[in-house]
């Protein structure tokens, strides 16, 4: 009983929200990754892409609550994420062409389309808050939980409850959906074909006839349906605060070099090893040692390796971990 | 002699504009403008090293302006002896347990042959490291954190001359930047630009969450002062008697006059930190370094130490923005780690680079008066602009509400619109590099 009360207490605190959270990661490095790949630039302006997107499904999602459209025990933000995606897919294009086509032109080098984005981030971000101001916002709605804490404890009699919240289950199959249409676009369409083409070798891309404006065109879209879902999820899951999404951008680039930058299944592997680095290191196991140690070897403090604040430095000690050992990556990213 | 006309032009605009608040807003918001142009301009010719000079790109500033600030606690406040019986050598004790573990996993990790033995012995000093630093550290922290934790809670500083801080907030931050530089400047720039983002998060989740050290998020206020404070002038007959002669009420003159000392002090640290980047720029060093910058590989095979190099000047660049950082603390005479933000501390320095002149330290001084000056009018501009766009709309209409509400976030938009368009019509910005 006390061995299974460890494992329920662990599930709860660790595997359930490091899962969530990794799904989440692994959508935003998924839209990094993508551009590193196509477009051979690191995107600062990622975080506030997703902020952005977020932002679109979060004002439908309220004009939708207003005129009474909901989707039963689902959040209603689901069925405003169409248009959040339209939104940000618009912005997208529109930044495209009017910014980052003339760089691409002039085939200026990668580190200044960094520092485009670096602007970029900033319109993006300052749109975002002149729009729906700097202010946490909570757009969720619908039943909570599948199992709350109590049904759990009344159902198996055990003393530890174990909570499945309803956004984490969205949050997983959502992902679980997006990156397989993800791959089966990547590896079964003639566009995602020539999309990872394009990102193996340009030149001989180009003597096949492959559309570069066109390969282009479709990353911005994808990234922009990648990054809203992202956002989103992570929103229903946590909250939406503009300024927090900017911060995500740490944890989703860790993720994406982790996983080596520009393979899409590095991509999803890093944002998990993340996820769950933070989540396993930041929990307090006191909890958990108390069910599984005998009562004289209980521990006093918390046992908890380092404090929730210190979450971005895990991600970072990870990164530099892997650069040092692994400079490409787990999965064998390219290096420009 | 035309560019010079150009430059000086440049220069007397930015004079001019400042100027022109004063006349229209008032004098003290343009002496605090001017100041905060000169902490600006600073961090600008320190970002300017690395990228001007030698092409490093480095997105942790607000880290390192953070650690000028922490410098300036620990050297200026007057130390809280009872802390230090409580716990500080206990703390003391841990921080060099803690380095000396992770000396040793490095010397284990060079000296052992590599192998499953050598990867085990590091894990286990790393982990029977972190152990023990945790069980000396935490009753320490405690203890120290249990002292009068509403006025102090935390160790306190040397109880030196303020003005000592700003070389050692310099010392500090090159300090990081080295450990930084050591392990992430032989990788591709993309990985050292993300490298320092994290670090600048890491040191000020430090400086947010390590009471014992400066209070954490409960601030340190009253930090001591290099120039004398207002209310001491306003009760100087002195003072108060040619602030009248002058034709100035001696409250507002007891302001100016404290700022102004300020501008004294911030110009002649911004002249001499000019003069020395200068210097280094048309040196044989400096040549090197852009020859560096321009092309690694032919550098490399003249025989130029490309790594070692770019580790001195990362460490240089930081050190400046140290120093800038410290001067900031001293101007705000607190210490509060929340107001540490990466687009205003990181970000915003990068577009006084780019707009200034990248490669160019007068380009870089201009880029950092002249952003900063918009970067505080845009504000009010944008309330001037919603009021003449809202101004035909109903009084309770709930658009004309929001429009001027959000006006203040019009700064960020402004920002990134310059950068873009400065990168776009003039990429080598308004002092272009010679």
């Amino acid at each position: 009983m006390e061995f299974l009360n460890a494992i329920v207490a662990i599930s709860n605190y660790v595997l359930i929200p490091a899962i969530a959270y990794g799904s989440q990661l692994a959508l935003g490095a998924l839209g990094v990754t993508l551009i590193y790949g196509i477009l051979r630039f690191s995107n600062f302006a990622h975080g506030d892409t997703m902020a952005f997107g977020t932002m679109i499904t979060i004002l439908v999602t309220w004009w939708m609550q207003s005129i009474g459209i909901s989707l039963g025990p689902l959040p209603t933000a689901l069925l405003a994420l169409p248009f959040g995606i339209l939104g940000c897919m618009a912005l997208l294009l529109f930044t495209d062409r009017v910014v980052y086509r003339f760089y691409r032109e002039q085939k200026a080098k990668p580190v200044i389309l960094v520092i485009v984005s670096m602007g970029v981030m900033f319109i993006m971000n300052g749109l975002v808050r002149f729009i729906i101001g700097p202010n946490d916002q909570r757009f969720a709605d619908g039943e909570r939980f599948i199992i709350s804490a109590r049904d759990f404890k009344a159902m198996t009699g055990l003393s530890e409850g174990l909570a499945i919240r309803t956004t984490t289950v969205i949050t997983l199959v959502t992902a679980v959906i997006v990156v397989a249409a993800l791959f089966w676009f990547l590896n079964r369409t003639r566009t995602g074909k020539s999309m990872r083409a394009y990102s193996d070798n340009e030149d001989l891309a180009l003597l096949s006839g492959i559309n570069p404006e066109r390969v282009v065109m479709y990353t911005w879209l994808i990234v922009a349906a990648l990054a809203t879902v992202a956002g989103t999820l992570y929103g229903l899951d946590k909250s939406y605060k503009p300024f927090v999404y900017f911060q995500l951008l740490l944890p989703i680039f860790a993720s994406a070099i982790v996983g080596g930058l520009g393979s899409p299944v590095g991509a999803i592997a890093g944002g998990f090893v993340i996820a769950f680095s933070e989540v396993t290191i930041t929990y307090a196991w006191k909890k958990v040692l108390k069910y599984l140690l005998p009562e004289n070897l209980e521990p006093n403090g918390l046992v908890q390796l380092l404090s929730t604040d210190y979450k971005f430095a895990v991600s970072f000690v990870i990164l530099l971990i892997v650069l040092l050992f692994r400079p490409t990556g787990l999965f064998r990213g390219k290096s420009v | 002699m035309n560019e010079m006309v150009k430059n000086t032009g440049l220069f007397v605009l930015v004079a001019a504009l400042i100027l022109l608040t004063g006349f229209t807003q008032s004098w003290n918001s343009a002496v605090l403008i001017l100041n905060m142009g000169l902490i600006s301009a600073i961090m600008a010719i320190g970002v300017n090293l690395q990228w001007g000079f030698a092409g490093l790109f480095n997105v942790g500033v607000m880290g390192f302006v953070a650690l000028g600030g922490l410098a300036t606690v620990l050297v200026a406040m007057p130390p809280t002896t009872e802390a230090w019986a409580a716990g500080g050598f206990g703390i003391v004790a841990a921080l060099l347990l803690g380095g000396l573990t992770v000396v040793a996993a490095v010397m284990a990790m060079k000296r052992l042959a590599p192998g499953r033995v050598r990867n085990l012995a590091v894990i286990a000093i790393l982990v029977i490291g972190f152990i023990v630093y945790r069980a000396v550290l935490d009753p320490s922290v405690a203890a120290v954190e249990k002292v009068n934790p509403a006025g102090t809670g935390y160790l306190g500083g040397l109880g030196l001359p303020v003005l000592m801080a700003w070389p050692i907030g310099g010392v500090l931050a090159a300090g990081a930047a080295w450990l930084i530089g050591k392990t992430a400047l032989g990788l591709r720039s993309d990985y050292l630009a993300i490298a320092t983002l994290g670090i600048a998060e890491i040191i000020l989740a430090v400086l947010k969450n390590e009471d014992w050290l400066a209070r954490g998020v409960k601030n340190v206020n009253g930090i001591p002062r290099p120039v004398p404070n207002e209310i001491d002038l306003q009760n100087d007959p002195g003072f108060v008697e040619s602030a009248l002669g002058l034709g100035i009420d001696p409250v507002t003159a007891s302001t100016l006059y404290v700022k102004l000392g300020y501008s004294v002090l911030f110009l002649i640290v911004l002249l001499i930190v000019l003069w020395m980047a200068q210097m280094a720029l048309k040196s044989p060093w400096g040549r090197m370094m852009r020859a560096i910058r321009d092309n690694e590989v032919a550098a490399e095979a003249m025989g130029k130490d490309v790594t070692r190099r770019h580790l001195q000047v990362f460490v240089l660049g930081s050190a400046v923005c140290g120093i800038a950082g410290a001067m900031l603390t001293t101007l705000d005479g607190a210490l509060i780690p929340g107001t540490y933000q990466p687009l205003r501390f990181t970000f915003l320095i990068w577009v006084m680079v780019i707009v200034g002149g990248s490669g160019n330290n007068f380009g870089a001084v201009l880029g950092g008066m002249l952003i900063w000056f918009l970067w505080v009018q845009v504000e009010p501009m944008g309330l001037f602009l919603m009021q003449i766009v809202t101004a035909g709309m109903a009084d309770d209409s709930g658009l004309k509400e929001h429009l001027i509400g959000s006006a203040a976030h019009m700064r960020l938009l402004t920002m990134g619109v310059i950068l873009l368009l400065v990168l776009r019509f003039s990429p080598r910005g308004l002092i272009p590099e010679r």
